[in-house]
């Protein structure tokens, strides 16, 4: 068999899986860190001040990143979802489901740092704007997936039932998308975008792509440690976590 | 034995569920209830200026008509469950999607046409203008069966579940946004006298979307939810 | 560095941000290491009341 192909088909196995991430999950923190200091060193001191917004655009550098990682997580969830459930991995059921607080998170962060920018911007705390809307829309499907994923007592059904619910969020999200943008314009007409699609300048754009990557490897780590935990009550009973405990006097008869 | 045909099947089922319906009629007035004091309640709060009602009446009337539905969600898959014909329906040779979609259709004739019925009723209570009438059925009628559908898939999950009501609404509302969207918004733009047949005919694409993929989704979901 | 500080006026919106962006995500990266600790004392705890039975 291809190399890689024989390697994609061991990271399914869940022990070799948790010795992967677990060799992995400090690498990937400390890259985040470092990306994320380089970022924040940019966005606080090197790029200028916006014209319009003054130092108040500087939220952008948290807010923008952290509403793609919501979006991307999303994506995620589902797309490894549709694998538990079509292939039935237990590893992509483990990650789809480790996926949805992190998601949560960074949608949560979106949310209030949108807030604190419209303050300042808008005047006010929250506007019924498109994307504000849409991402309220989309911190409930996480609430959805979360509560159903706790809700069931068998903890492969549940990640089952919760990955079936994203894709179903899914398929769904593009029709709450439009209708929102429909449903925003039709009221207000279109508020002031809050970054131009191309009018950004290359000092202000660098340390948004920093942050963006930066939050990207976050994602992964915390995934890895979420799915490390997951997979070790998953397999309580099994030898290899036995193994992991420490010798006690268990390990006597 | 040899089992019957798949439109036999189907049409026992709806007899059946009607049957059980109409056992137990009582309950089945529940969601035209609570529409009404739903309704009712509003000009309490709002006031009784005629102006003030008729700019609320139509999103009003939108949001208590779905929450009534809603509430009966609930029981769709219920009693079925109990008395094991979940399961029959489950393991019969016939496409599970089918005779699911046999139940949503029920589930819509049994609350949400009553619901339409009386929307000219609660139109009345908020003074709605009459020219908006006709839009505002209209979206009722293509957005009741896409809650139905679509939390008939959202119940499937949730089937089994001791306490499933709150958690049930968290999942449905999401997913329902653009119906309440599209269907009031379509209504209040005929209230301004604008152009409404776009969000309307966007209602009805997605209603013939949901009717093909929903009772699919809804089968296997009920699957993951049984296995 | 006290102008730095200040952010023209918007310290308390980009300030508050910045907190919000490090706290969840300090709070979602330490919440698996609590989990697993608690995991791994549960498994622990059911093998030493297994072993108990088992020698009793």
């Amino acid at each position: 068999m291809n190399p890689l192909v024989l390697w994609f088909h061991k990271l399914g196995s869940p022990p070799y899986f948790y010795r992967f991430a677990g060799r992995w999950i400090p690498w990937l923190y400390t890259v985040a860190l470092v990306a994320a200091a380089f970022g924040f060193y940019g966005a606080l001191f090197t790029a200028p001040a916006d014209y319009q917004q003054g130092d108040s655009f500087r939220i952008m550098y948290v807010h923008v990143p952290c509403a793609w990682m919501g979006l991307f997580a999303y994506l995620f969830m589902a797309a490894n979802g549709f694998i538990a459930l079509v292939w039935r991995i237990k590893l992509s059921e483990t990650l789809a489901m480790a996926s949805a607080p992190v998601g949560a998170a960074f949608t949560f962060i979106t949310l209030v740092t949108g807030s604190l920018w419209g303050k300042p911007t808008w005047g006010t705390w929250w506007t019924w704007d498109a994307r504000l809307t849409s991402e309220l829309v989309l911190l409930f499907l996480y609430f959805g997936v979360i509560g159903l994923y706790h809700a069931i007592e068998d903890r492969r059904q549940a990640a089952r039932a919760a990955a079936f619910l994203a894709l179903v969020g899914v398929v769904n999200l593009p029709i709450v998308h439009y209708s929102v943008i429909w449903w925003n314009t039709l009221h207000q007409g279109q508020t002031v975008s809050l970054i131009g699609p191309s009018k950004i300048a290359p000092s202000m754009l660098w340390p948004l792509l920093t942050l963006a990557f930066a939050t990207h490897i976050f994602f992964f780590a915390s995934l890895f440690a979420r799915a490390r935990v997951a997979l070790l009550e998953l397999e309580s009973g099994k030898e290899w976590v036995r193994a992991l405990l420490p010798v006690t006097e268990t390990s006597h008869d | 034995m040899k089992p019957g045909s798949t439109s036999a099947a189907c049409l026992a089922l709806l007899r059946r569920d009607l049957t059980l319906v109409w056992r137990r009629r009582g309950d089945a007035l529940n969601p035209l209830l609570f529409a009404i004091i739903v309704v009712a309640l509003f000009p309490f709060a709002l006031g009784p200026e005629t102006t003030v009602l008729a700019r609320v009446a139509a999103g009003t009337i939108f949001v208590a008509v779905l929450l009534a539905m809603l509430l009966s969600l609930d029981a769709l898959f219920r009693s079925d469950l109990e008395d094991g014909s979940l399961e029959q329906l489950v393991v019969s040779p016939h496409p599970l999607a089918l005779l699911l979609g046999c139940k949503i259709f029920i589930h819509w004739l049994t609350t949400a046409l009553p619901l339409i019925i009386i929307a000219p009723l609660l139109a009345q209570l908020l003074q709605l203008p009459p020219q908006v009438l006709p839009v505002l059925l209209t979206a009722l009628a293509l957005a009741t069966p896409l809650l139905s559908l679509i939390g008939a898939v959202c119940v499937a999950l949730t089937v089994g579940m001791r306490r499933s009501g709150m958690l049930l609404t968290l999942l449905v509302l999401p997913l329902i946004v653009p119906a309440l969207i599209f269907g009031a918004g379509a209504c209040n733009a005929a209230q301004d006298g604008f152009a409404h047949a776009a969000p309307l005919l966007w209602l009805a694409a997605w209603l013939v979307l949901s009717i093909i993929v929903a009772p699919l989704a809804a089968a296997a979901a009920l699957k993951i939810s049984l296995s | 560095m006290t102008d730095f500080f200040a952010m023209h006026g918007y310290a308390a919106y980009v300030w508050s941000a910045y907190a919000v962006f490090a706290i969840v995500l300090f709070a979602d990266a330490i919440a698996p290491v609590f989990a697993r600790r608690r995991i791994l004392h549960d498994i622990a705890a059911r093998a030493r009341r297994a072993a108990s039975r088992k020698s009793s």
